[in-house]
């Protein structure tokens, strides 16, 4: 328990106090997760619905396009920095990525790139609630999405890229190799995070292999509290937007990594080697073996 | 045949026929081939993830892409990369016929999407650092097993074969994902040129550099080994000319038709970008 300013464990009602005070990022949507992230008054959408960049895809299945094709982006100010936030609307068809959504951030991205590279540093926040690539839109959005993973790497080397995992979509796909890519990751407890969704996988697999109802299992191996204490993520928050406005501020204070996680090529073969795949091994037992901070 | 045999793939075989007899790099893996072969006189690194039947993690064993396997990919891209620090950066060419990623519990535990995402890694570093990246897709590309293994390079090359598909899903999962029968999913191909898994009408996209034609995928003769060598040290050669990032993709006259919207995007994105 935190200790109150008393100096005990704080009472029902203090805890009560501050449950209320919190304002959850979850029950938001992405634009209103934009504007909760930054500078009060700075909050300036690009490509906003009344620009009307839709998906020429959808109307040809029946699928009623949305006219921000479910993609956020927002320029301002974060802790008085320039800031660009890309934020995945995970209400609109599972958070896909389509053409126009995955090429609105591909193209945030690049313009960040430019602005780095020209000595103007924007800080890159990513709001990952996807269910990865659009199928519906499957080969553009495939190709969209190695187009955001080109972009992360080469921005990467200029300015930190962080990733937020809010849930309750969780981050899935292609795009969790997107998360896999930033330099910072941050996640809630609600947060699922992997590249292949509880049901493909049972699908895949078969049902002895992962039973995708089973959600306590499927927590246990990807939720957001065993993703931080395995060190796939960098923080782990409570549902407040202030606490997570105050920790992308402190992760971007850190500046580039040394090295980021898909660099530790030999720690992560080395921790590889020791698995016996044959073996029983869940979630309690990895956090054993594998504990935060080995892949840095 | 032995159960231990390994099994026949396109990918082994156009790597074997690409490789030519050169020595194969140790990777410690049944299922990653690496060579440095010669190609029009030049030293090249060549790669494929193939079955193996024995491989250590069960849901690895028929060509996907696994724990293991995307984490020696990037090993052995970047020896290339510190190897050619000083020197000529020699090409890369990943040979394609990748089923997809491994789909598996252990999978999940380990973090699977890092696996993934190092290989993607090296293969821009590599891109990045100067060595001409080229994918040639032989068979499958399916979902991250071609994000990890081709997505990153200056060119996609394929064959114009039957089998030869690329694709974000493989057809019973997206079915599944996407509330739709198997049958429906196909018709849709037909007349939604990205939900296609024929690879002419991924053609149409403007994201293959080549489609080559005439090509037995299964069994080429050594005329046909020659021409798709030739066409690798054309697209190298192009790289050399124009090596940009990954915009050739989208600078090009298929995809000003079919991917407009994707052009419209980044145009207007540029345009807003400042606060006027």
């Amino acid at each position: 328990m935190t200790p109150t300013e008393h100096g005990t464990d704080p009472t029902a009602a203090e805890r009560r106090d501050r449950f209320l005070a919190r304002r959850s990022v979850i029950e938001m949507r992405a634009r209103e997760r934009a504007q909760a992230l930054l500078d009060p008054g700075s909050f300036r959408e690009l490509l906003g619905p009344f620009d009307r960049l839709e998906s020429p895809w959808l109307p040809l299945q029946g699928i009623v396009p949305q006219s921000d094709d479910g993609v956020v982006i927002a320029r301002g100010e974060l802790a008085g920095k320039p800031a660009v936030i890309m934020a995945i609307e995970g209400a609109f068809q599972g958070g896909s990525l389509g053409e126009v959504s995955g090429s609105k951030i591909a193209g945030a991205l690049a313009l960040a790139r430019r602005d780095g590279e020209a000595g103007k540093p924007v800080l890159p926040v990513l709001l990952l609630e996807t269910g990865g690539v659009r199928l519906q839109e499957a080969n553009l959005g495939e190709a969209v999405v190695a187009e955001i993973h080109a972009e992360i790497i080469a921005l990467r080397r200029h300015v930190p890229v962080i990733g937020v995992i809010t849930g309750m979509v969780g981050c899935f796909g292609g795009m969790s190799i997107a998360a896999s890519l930033c330099s910072y990751l941050v996640v809630l407890p609600q947060a699922r995070f992997e590249l292949n969704g509880p049901e493909v996988i049972e699908q895949e697999a078969g049902i002895d292999e992962l039973d995708a109802n089973d959600r306590r299992l499927i927590w246990s191996l990807i939720g957001g509290e065993q993703r931080y204490e395995t060190g796939f993520a960098d923080a782990l928050i409570e549902d407040d937007a202030e606490s997570l406005r105050r920790t992308i501020g402190d992760l971007a204070a850190q500046g580039v990594p040394a090295r980021h996680r898909t660099e530790a090529v030999d720690d992560y073969r080395r921790l590889l080697a020791q698995i016996d795949p044959t073996g029983p091994l869940d979630g309690p037992g990895f956090r054993q073996i594998w504990p935060r901070g080995e892949m840095r | 045949m032995s159960a231990a045999a390994p099994l026949s793939s396109r990918g082994r075989t156009w790597f074997d026929a690409l490789a030519d007899g050169a020595q194969r790099v140790e990777t410690g893996l049944g299922s990653l081939l690496v060579a440095d072969a010669t190609l029009t006189g030049e030293r090249v690194r060549l790669l494929a993830v193939v079955p193996d039947p024995r491989n250590r993690f069960p849901r690895a064993r028929h060509g996907e892409l696994g724990l293991e396997e995307g984490w020696a990919l990037a090993r052995h891209i970047r020896d290339a990369i510190a190897a050619d620090r000083a020197d000529a950066k020699r090409p890369i060419i990943a040979v394609v016929d990748v089923k997809s990623q491994a789909y598996g519990r252990l999978e999940a535990l380990l973090g699977i999407s890092f696996s993934l995402a190092a290989a993607v890694d090296a293969y821009a570093a590599a891109r990045m650092a100067g060595h001409p990246v080229v994918a040639l897709i032989v068979g499958s590309a399916i979902s991250g097993g071609l994000l990890a293994h081709g997505g990153q390079a200056h060119r996609l090359l394929a064959l114009d074969a039957p089998g030869v598909t690329v694709h974000a899903m493989g057809k019973d999962s997206a079915a599944r994902v996407t509330r739709r029968s198997v049958e429906a999913l196909e018709a849709l191909g037909k007349t939604v040129i990205p939900m296609s898994y024929d690879i002419r009408q991924f053609a149409r996209l403007g994201l293959l550099h080549e489609l080559i034609a005439g090509i037995d995928a299964d069994a080429p003769s050594a005329g046909q080994i020659a021409k798709v060598k030739a066409r690798l040290a054309a697209a190298i050669a192009d790289i050399r000319v124009d090596p940009g990032d990954l915009t050739s993709r989208l600078n090009n006259a298929e995809a000003k038709v079919h991917r407009a919207a994707s052009i419209e995007v980044r145009r207007r994105l540029a345009e807003q970008w400042d606060a006027s």
